[in-house]
């Protein structure tokens, strides 16, 4: 054993024991990504930027329940609401503070109508931070751009829900 | 000119001084703010100052209802998240007494030991990188990855992953899932053999990490270590065989030990617990039965979507769970499990009524931290980055 230790010693055995894993890895195929170009796939669960959605018919789900606002353990959503004309109940004020949502997937959890939505995007860094605190506005523009993704991952993942 | 230059030198030789290690220094882990003091390249003590990460965790969750909480727990240790959502839910189970279904404790039992894996190799790359090994980084990074690509399957998010609830877990496995962890089980066995090759006979690895941070038995029980730096020293202590919670007791699996106390000492052991965490996901993956994620009883948990579109009592249930939350029987319990940096505990008080009355959070690192001054004392100061890497110190549940 002293012996081998040696010899291990001397002839740099553990070293080369060790490039000789690097020298394996080297030619294995790469695992980085090409990130700007490539990306990685996202399951149906993820979590990323928020949208409002609206029905096929074009009338916005959300009915001002509040319970996200109730749930979201950062108290980042902030509604308010009122009749609109024609007596449906609306928010007229929807606004979620992106920087402090710690996008738990609450809201998501919570929404009766499948409203609120954490949708598959998360590609929304800004140079300005006034431009995270999004409005209604916003977010129905989210929900309006990812529609078609959002609804194939909600699908996907009803099963489960 | 000359006699003044001589005279400043005469002065500082020989004098103590001190030395402020961190807050930024990358080999820090976060925000260790560590007071050195020093005689030569020799230190004589160190006194770590902590509070940079205070966020008041334990404040914020007496405003919170149950599950609003479980969020927080993802961010305390912020490398081993499911296993503090774990501690959180043993806890409020405790207190509400609800049966947590067979099939959510495997899933719980698997999930903690993926997270161990995720743990251990982001601490192997990281102390390898603060000791001078690059190439282990990486690849520890690149396996690293694909179980935050687990994580995100299950839960959506590929760290903070509010996964686990009260009562079981928040989904189902997806289909498929467990194919591919299998797969990666086998895997991981060859990569963790090629983690060794990369180090365990290293030379510079041994001199760098061979009696460097030596806790004995006695200084490890008196600091309260838990977990890894406790069986570096030689004391077969782990929770999952002392006071096994889900179904720990069914798995087949080995506590490794330590027998020198040492830095080197404690990467074998670490190193031989992700063998071990394998062995325990792959027997979770054999086992899993089928059947419900989470308890029945809607009081505290929420129905199913499908119901609570249906039926009007679900659906009082879903608002009632989401606004007020669930109310915890007064009383108060502890509740730990063994997190991949030792016990994580958490002792729970209710009043009554849907929030917390108070929250204590024992985090293993505080305690880990504490031992700081015995273990580099006497020590150079690069065997100081040394020391802060075997005690795998993340400061987000030390400050808390």
């Amino acid at each position: 054993m002293k012996l081998w230790h040696i010899i291990r010693q001397f002839f740099l055995l553990d070293m080369i024991q060790g490039f000789s894993v690097t020298l394996k890895n080297l030619f294995k195929p790469k695992f980085t990504m090409n990130y700007p170009l490539e990306k990685t796939l996202t399951s149906p669960r993820f979590r990323g930027e928020h949208a409002l959605r609206r029905y096929p018919n074009g009338e916005e789900r959300c009915i001002a329940c509040k319970l996200c606002e109730a749930v979201c353990p950062a108290q980042a959503i902030t509604i308010e609401a009122e009749a609109r004309e024609d007596g449906s109940r609306r928010t007229t004020r929807y606004d979620i503070d992106m920087v402090k949502c710690i996008y738990c997937g609450l809201c998501e959890e919570a929404c009766p109508v499948d409203a609120i939505v954490e949708g598959p995007n998360f590609e929304f860094a800004t140079d300005d931070r006034s431009k995270l605190i999004y409005d209604k506005d916003k977010l129905l523009q989210n929900g309006e751009d990812f529609e078609i993704r959002i609804a194939e991952r909600l699908q996907k993942d009803a099963p489960y829900r | 000119m000359v006699s003044a230059n001589r005279t400043t030198q005469e002065v500082t030789v020989g004098e103590n001084f001190t030395l402020n290690f961190g807050p930024q220094h990358p080999a820090a882990h976060g925000v260790l703010r560590l007071v050195l003091e020093m005689e030569g390249e020799t230190i004589t003590r160190a006194d770590p100052h902590i509070g940079l990460l205070h966020r008041g965790t334990e404040k914020l969750l007496e405003n919170r209802s149950y599950i609003q909480g479980l969020p927080y727990f993802d961010r305390l240790d912020y490398v081993s998240m499911m296993c503090q959502e774990h501690v959180w839910c043993l806890a409020t189970e405790k207190l509400l007494g609800v049966d947590v279904p067979r099939r959510a404790q495997f899933i719980r039992v698997m999930y903690s030991e993926l997270t161990r894996l995720m743990n251990h190799l982001l601490w192997l790359g990281t102390h390898a990188l603060d000791v001078g090994a690059m190439s282990v980084f990486l690849y520890a990074f690149k396996h690293r990855e694909t179980l935050m690509d687990f994580y995100e399957e299950v839960s959506g998010a590929r760290m903070h992953a509010n996964y686990f609830r009260p009562g079981g877990v928040s989904r189902d496995l997806p289909e498929g899932l467990l194919e591919k962890i299998a797969a990666f089980n086998i895997e991981m066995v060859a990569h963790i053999d090629e983690f060794e090759a990369l180090l365990t006979e290293n030379r510079i690895w041994k001199q760098r990490t061979v009696d460097v941070g030596v806790l004995t038995p006695e200084d490890a029980i008196e600091m309260g270590c838990t977990g890894p730096m406790l069986r570096g020293s030689g004391l077969s202590w782990d929770l999952r065989k002392s006071q096994p919670y889900e179904v720990y007791d069914e798995m087949d699996f080995d506590v490794p030990v330590g027998k020198n106390g040492d830095s080197y000492s404690r990467y074998l052991v670490r190193i031989e617990e992700m063998r071990q965490s394998l062995r325990i996901i792959e027997q979770c993956i054999e086992k899993m039965p089928k059947g419900a994620i989470k308890t029945q009883n809607f009081k505290v948990s929420p129905p199913p979507r499908n119901d609570m579109k249906n039926s009007m009592e679900a659906l009082i249930h879903h608002f009632k769970y989401f606004t007020e939350g669930f109310h915890v029987p007064a009383g108060e319990c502890y509740a730990a499990v063994e997190a991949p940096k030792g016990e994580m505990g958490v002792y729970l008080v209710s009043k009554g009524g849907p929030r917390p009355y108070r929250v204590k959070i024992r985090a293993p690192g505080f305690a880990h931290l504490q031992g700081l001054d015995r273990m580099v004392r006497g020590h150079m100061i690069a065997d100081v980055v040394t020391v802060i890497g075997t005690q795998d110190i993340v400061f987000g549940e030390i400050d808390r």
